[in-house]
């Protein structure tokens, strides 16, 4: 990649960052310069960006038709997934898949409900519904 | 790494840094998986980076973490008072800095605290931001200790006494043949130019018809992990072409010279595989990944014969 080569058409996913990257001067010699962002990261960042939204989304849906539990939805908004919540809670997997169901998640003990909301970084009060 | 050498007195450039420690590879993890998909890195991490600096640099470092966060945070404290710069592994999605867009769950995100301003938040430096910035400590402690793939377990590190100038003579011929050693011999087909070919192979499988939407999320991931994090997998390319450079004045052997002309090429092959997917992602070009493993392959191939001439050549 040389100089000119050096993507600057801007990517939207940083925010206004700019980033190094490496490139060949005119003198054939590699050096760092900044780049405003190249489209093929915007694209593969959006890309997954919108899957985690959609299965937000697709949650949230659920929650309002009565079909899970709050807990999902934070879970999604967290982008995380059911290992990733597992392990920042310390629970076995099943224990936290059925949690998810939402007559479950009524019944949890406060001291559950605690440790859900500090994985996810939540106070109780906001895990117990959907803002 | 290099900011935290050049800290102790050593001037050492980011690429020579990167080269020393025989840092260039490809790993394809099908079994660790990040969110679903697998792991696929372009470099070692940054662990080894450090400890493969010790070794050439003369330098020891110290590793420590912690299995209660209270202590972690502690111990901080008490380094940065002390004037110490240190290392620490983190997941970016809790650093609040950093773009909404690029805060995902990956815990292998290294940056540099050197202090600590009025208001009790830790001075960073981060490779992703373009300036230092600074981190409320709640916040911290949370990137420190997240759960999940790769948990960092509040790991600090920083170096014990000076590092020497090393006699590069020495040091640079073996970092590169144990980097092609890596490249070339690895006992496991996951890692090295076997690697590239077997994720070409997994590539290739991909479905085409229903399923369309997780093959998208599978190649988007591979060029996430190559271009996004970090300065990304074709950049690491071009920084360890950068060091070639560097190597080829301090030895005086042009050839390493011509070699990272070879590898600035390479770079660039990764580059267009990345711009090819991102066009079937967004549906420029029809969904076809045998294109894209054939290209993969094209580029293992490359790989190959250049780390073969670069044995050579060191």
């Amino acid at each position: 990649m040389r100089d000119q080569d050096v993507p600057q058409e801007g990517n939207r996913t940083l925010g206004g960052h700019r980033k190094a990257v490496y490139a060949r001067g005119d003198d054939g010699r590699l050096h760092m310069v900044a780049s405003a962002g190249w489209e093929v990261e915007e694209i593969v960042t959006s890309q997954a960006v919108a899957d985690l939204e959609r299965l937000a989304a697709d949650a949230l849906q659920r929650f309002r038709a009565g079909l899970t539990a709050p807990l999902e939805v934070h879970m999604h908004r967290a982008r995380m997934d059911i290992p990733l919540l597992a392990q920042a809670t310390g629970l076995w997997q099943w224990r936290v898949r059925r949690h998810l169901r939402p007559e479950i998640f009524q019944r949890l003990s406060p001291a559950l409900l605690q440790r859900y909301a500090e994985a996810l970084g939540l106070s109780v009060v906001q895990l117990k519904d959907v803002a | 790494m290099s900011t935290m050498l050049r800290h102790h007195g050593l001037a050492i450039s980011e690429p020579m840094a990167f080269g020393l420690s025989s840092a260039i590879s490809f790993a394809y993890l099908p079994i660790v998986r990040i969110n679903g998909l697998p792991l696929v890195a372009y470099r070692m991490p940054p662990k080894w980076i450090i400890k493969g600096l010790q070794k050439p640099l003369a330098l020891k470092m110290r590793f420590e973490t912690f299995r209660r966060p209270e202590d972690g945070v502690r111990r901080l404290d008490q380094l940065l008072a002390d004037g110490q710069v240190v290392g620490l592994q983190t997941s970016v999605y809790w650093l609040p800095y950093l773009p909404e867009d690029l805060r995902f769950h990956f815990n292998a995100h290294n940056i540099l605290a050197f202090g600590k301003a009025d208001d009790g938040s830790y001075r960073i430096s981060d490779p992703v931001a373009e300036m230092t910035v600074t981190c409320p400590p709640d916040a911290l402690q949370r990137a420190r200790f997240a759960k999940g793939v790769l948990a960092p377990k509040g790991l600090i590190y920083y170096p014990l006494g000076r590092p020497q100038e090393p006699a590069w003579e020495k040091v640079v011929p073996k970092a590169i043949v144990k980097t092609a050693r890596i490249m070339l011999d690895s006992p496991l087909p996951i890692i090295g130019v076997r690697g590239i070919r077997r994720l070409a192979a997994a590539i290739e499988r991909l479905e085409t018809g229903t399923d369309a939407q997780h093959s998208k999320l599978f190649i988007g991931q591979v060029v996430r992990m190559q271009e996004e994090i970090g300065t990304g997998g074709g950049g690491f390319r071009f920084i360890y072409a950068s060091f070639l450079q560097e190597a080829a004045d301090r030895l005086a052997r042009p050839v390493l010279n011509e070699l990272a002309d070879t590898l600035i090429d390479i770079g660039d092959e990764w580059r267009e595989f990345a711009l090819a997917t991102a066009r079937m992602i967004r549906d420029r070009d029809p969904l076809d990944p045998p294109r894209l493993a054939d290209k993969l392959r094209t580029i293992a191939h490359r790989e190959q014969t250049f780390f073969r001439d670069l044995r050579r050549a060191a």
